[in-house]
């Protein structure tokens, strides 16, 4: 028995979480959302039943995200991408924590995007190394190494903080 | 330490032994257990910046009428036509554009993305203005300060952190954002110049936006707004004075 349409809705919250922070961009991301999910229902019988949904899902927009930014990268510049997603993303609260989540937006931006992948499919969307590996249909070994290169980086990204002499952070 | 094992220990991938071995190691390496609490931190900030998209409504659904499907092709060749349209127009655009600077051409596409938000306008409100100005200050490595504008009507709304334009030059741009009583916007942008020149006024207009653009020191300044040039020129000079009293 293949899936139903009922069966691959229920992951469209999922999909858009992980679009919206890969692309920073929400209409870009639904376009992507849309296009997998009509390549995933046209290609139904390939899914394997009994295995994972959300997992083959997740691969079939990965395709199609790769073959997508393949033809659109010369028009979209990434600032507009990054004022797109500073747009379109909620602020939290308190200035403190809207500062640290509007930072971490930003270095987002500057990572790479085969850095920026690994860092959400395994810190957002909690897959496994395997099943990130799977998705992305690269080896093991280098989901792992992209996943220490890109926190680092983000870890850098974030830190970097030259003080100003006479000017501190007030807490 | 086996990086490896350091990372599935962050993301609960580790049995327990493992998970037993990294925490031995962190208890005596301070340096290592705050590299771990910092990719911690990613994880959590990751989860509450994208999480609120979980709840949003959205009109997406798998397309089960095929019909669906060549009608979304006929709109998509229909979009494509516009796109090649507006890429073109775009190009010139852009062509154009390029004689503007960096900041100010910023500045108009900033003013125009963030000025109808009537949420989220700003990231950080003018109530927080001390933290807002701290913070800009140690982003942009330099003191900062978020001119009075009273005399021209105008008020400070906030500010936020723009990425820097391009690869070529890193710094970022801060923002601040000024409303009138009628609720008229202005956008004041703020960037580190390595040029450190003095520049007198320049003028640019895009569309309905129009912006003053100059070099103050250290420091380039761009003020974009929909309004006439003589009121952004007042407004313009105003700001000029308020940071050189």
């Amino acid at each position: 028995m293949a899936f139903s349409a009922a069966d691959a809705e229920q992951w469209i919250p999922r999909l858009r979480r992980y679009a919206i922070a890969l692309t920073g961009n929400r209409e870009a991301a639904d376009d992507l959302i849309q296009d997998t999910l009509e390549r995933a229902w046209r290609k139904r019988a390939l899914w394997q039943p009994g295995s994972d949904l959300r997992a083959w899902l997740f691969t079939v927009m990965h395709n199609v995200h790769v073959n997508a930014v393949r033809a659109v990268r010369p028009i979209e510049s990434l600032d507009e991408q990054a004022l797109d997603a500073e747009r379109a993303l909620p602020s939290s609260a308190s200035a403190e924590s809207a500062i640290v989540l509007s930072e971490l937006r930003v270095a987002l931006t500057r990572l790479s995007e085969e850095h920026r992948q690994v860092i959400l499919l395994v810190g957002l969307e909690q897959m496994s190394y395997g099943e990130t590996a799977a998705v992305l249909e690269i080896p093991i070994g280098t989901v792992m190494s992209r996943l220490a290169r890109g926190r680092e980086q983000l870890r850098h990204l974030l830190a970097r903080e030259p003080q100003p002499a006479g000017l501190r952070r007030v807490k | 330490m086996n990086e490896e094992r350091l990372h599935a220990y962050i993301d609960g991938q580790a049995n327990d032994e493992e998970r037993r071995e990294v925490e031995a190691l962190l208890a005596g390496d301070p340096n290592l257990a705050a590299r771990v609490q910092a990719y911690r931190l990613q994880n959590e900030s990751l989860h509450a910046l994208f999480d609120p998209v979980l709840q949003e409504p959205h009109r997406l659904h798998v397309p089960v009428d095929q019909h669906a499907r060549w009608q979304r092709w006929g709109g998509m060749a229909a979009a494509l036509v516009v796109g090649i349209g507006c890429g073109y127009l775009a190009r010139d655009w852009l062509a154009e554009a390029t004689s503007m600077p960096p900041i100010a051409h910023v500045a108009v596409y900033a003013h125009a993305a963030y000025v109808p938000e009537v949420r989220h306008p700003v990231e950080v409100a003018a109530s927080e203005q001390q933290h807002l100005v701290a913070w800009l200050s140690k982003r942009l490595s330099t003191p900062l300060r978020a001119p009075a504008l009273d005399a021209a009507g105008y008020q400070l709304l906030g500010g936020r952190l723009l990425p820097p334009t391009d690869s070529s030059d890193p710094a970022p741009i801060a923002m601040l954002m000024y409303e009138n009583a009628q609720g008229r916007r202005l956008s004041l942008l703020v960037k580190r110049d390595s040029t450190n020149r003095e520049t007198a006024f320049r003028f640019a207009e895009e569309d309905s936006t129009r912006v003053f653009y100059w070099i103050d020191g250290p420091l380039g300044y761009a003020l974009a707004g929909d309004v006439s040039k003589e009121e952004l020129q007042t407004v313009a000079h105003l700001v000029y004075r308020q940071l050189n009293p």
